[in-house]
């Protein structure tokens, strides 16, 4: 029996994050049930509820769906966000890759230690003006189009705004030599479901603070345990380091 | 103008290792060109070759790809390795994500030094054997067919066998308390296309060995 999908996460954004903005944009409901506790997360495992023991965890049409991607490209081809053929999902899936990397690169600012935060902040600035914004500022010129795939909302727009507003926390005029993306960002904006996401009281998560941080049921390890891809229970450690493997 | 598919990479497994694995599999033919010097990294990244001025990079239908996970759903869903439905394809998903992130960890090995080397060594048999065998050995004990979705042959078998044959170099033993693992290992790896494959003389590469890590390094300018 299927209800509203329901998301098994942190109240925070985290990895969840992009499958909540897509689930938005979608215009599809959704619960959620937070991981609060470390017994929250071992209840959950020993229920037999994760998969491969981590979070995110989406209960959708009688699945218990995990891995971040999977689950994003599953919402993407059920809500026609994907494009219309293989081509376009190609493209989409190209476009979306690049942004989720610079979003990791983001995300994962937030657990490092204070001395390598800042040397980190001044990559992915480096990063965003100079490998990924350049690409898709690109994109839009070359076909004007009002969205990156086929002349057609999808799920690469939604990722793409995400990741716009991730960096604009990170340095609020990134935006300034890229007059495609800032008026990209002003028009997906103002799609209804977008907009109704990004008003007070809606589920969007606010930017990971330190109590998040502090009381995280997994607390994060040190920089040096990460390389070395150890004891982790959500994915973002088991993924490659967002921030050695960005060459 | 479609040719055969046309690789670019450096001479070595890394992230390319997948692809070669998935086309393999599939029965399609293709080429390869190799990164050996920092110049020729430098003019694909002039000649705008690069999205995100990255490898791998694979010329396939008119396009340029990048970005692993791209191109191996693009030619999962080509070759039809990706299930009948959108919820076979979301089983595929999370069983190749699973193995992707096993693999990931060995694909950090050789360029770790000697002591991260054998600590990473015990979490990836550690992984291997609690967290990710135990997965696909109950798929397979559950519904009892020869492939791990829809019972049809598709990537996520393709990448589990690859998977598993890259944990036991590091352990040839790992498979012993998994005997559907073991059947399956048999059955995928005597799939003609893939039997060929595992040949010598393939193209499939040999595990890193320093001379692999050098060129990296030296290609991408990767000093760590």
């Amino acid at each position: 029996m299927a209800g509203k999908p329901k998301l098994h996460y942190t109240k925070g954004r985290g990895k969840m994050e992009s499958i909540r903005w897509l689930l938005a944009a979608a215009g599809v409901e959704f619960e959620e049930q937070f991981v609060e506790t470390k017994e929250d997360l071992e209840k959950l495992r020993k229920d037999g509820h994760l998969l491969f023991q981590q979070v995110p965890m989406v209960e959708i049409d009688g699945m218990k769906m995990v891995q971040t991607r999977a689950i994003l490209s599953y919402i993407a081809g059920k809500y026609n966000l994907y494009g219309k053929d293989l081509k376009d999902r190609a493209l989409i899936d190209m476009y979306v890759e690049g942004t989720t990397d610079l979003m990791g690169m983001i995300m994962y600012l937030a657990f490092q230690p204070p001395d390598a935060k800042e040397k980190n902040l001044a990559l992915i600035i480096e990063r965003a003006t100079t490998r990924y914004f350049p690409v898709y500022e690109k994109v839009l010129k070359d076909h004007g189009q009002e969205f990156l795939v086929g002349n057609h909302v999808s799920w690469a727009d939604v990722h793409l705004l995400e990741a716009i507003l991730m960096a604009e926390e990170c340095k609020p005029d990134i935006l300034s030599p890229f007059p495609q993306l800032k008026a990209f960002k002003g028009r997906i904006s103002n799609i209804p479901t977008i907009k109704k996401f990004l008003q007070p009281g809606s589920q969007r998560k606010p930017p990971a603070d330190d109590k998040f941080i502090a009381e995280s049921p997994d607390a994060p390890l040190k920089l040096s345990e990460h390389r070395g891809e150890t004891e982790c229970t959500t994915e973002r450690c088991s993924k490659k380091n967002p921030m050695i493997g960005r060459m | 103008m479609t040719g055969i598919p046309k690789l670019c990479y450096f001479n070595g497994r890394g992230k390319m290792e997948s692809i070669r694995w998935l086309l393999a599999a599939a029965g399609v033919e293709f080429q390869e060109e190799f990164l050996e010097t920092r110049e020729q990294f430098e003019k694909l990244l002039q000649d705008g070759a690069l999205l995100f001025q990255q490898v791998p990079l694979v010329e396939i239908d008119g396009m340029k790809m990048v970005q692993t996970r791209a191109i191996l759903s693009y030619l999962a869903a080509k070759y039809n390795l990706y299930g009948k439905d959108l919820k076979e394809r979301a089983l595929i998903d999370m069983y190749v994500e699973g193995t992707t992130d096993l693999m990931g960890l060995i694909l950090m090995c050789p360029f770790l030094s000697s002591e991260e080397k054998e600590k990473q060594h015990t979490v990836i048999i550690q992984k291997a054997t609690n967290r990710y065998f135990p997965v696909y050995e109950k798929v397979l004990k559950d519904h009892r067919q020869n492939f791990l979705v829809g019972n049809q042959f598709s990537w996520a078998d393709v990448h589990l066998l690859e998977a598993i044959l890259m944990v036991e170099e590091k352990n040839s033993s790992v498979l012993s308390e998994f005997p559907q693992l073991q059947a399956f290992k048999a059955r995928i790896s005597n799939i003609p296309t893939i039997k060929k494959f595992l040949e010598p003389g393939s193209q499939r590469k040999p595990v890193p060995d320093d001379k692999y890590v050098e060129t990296v390094r030296r290609v991408l300018q990767m000093y760590f």
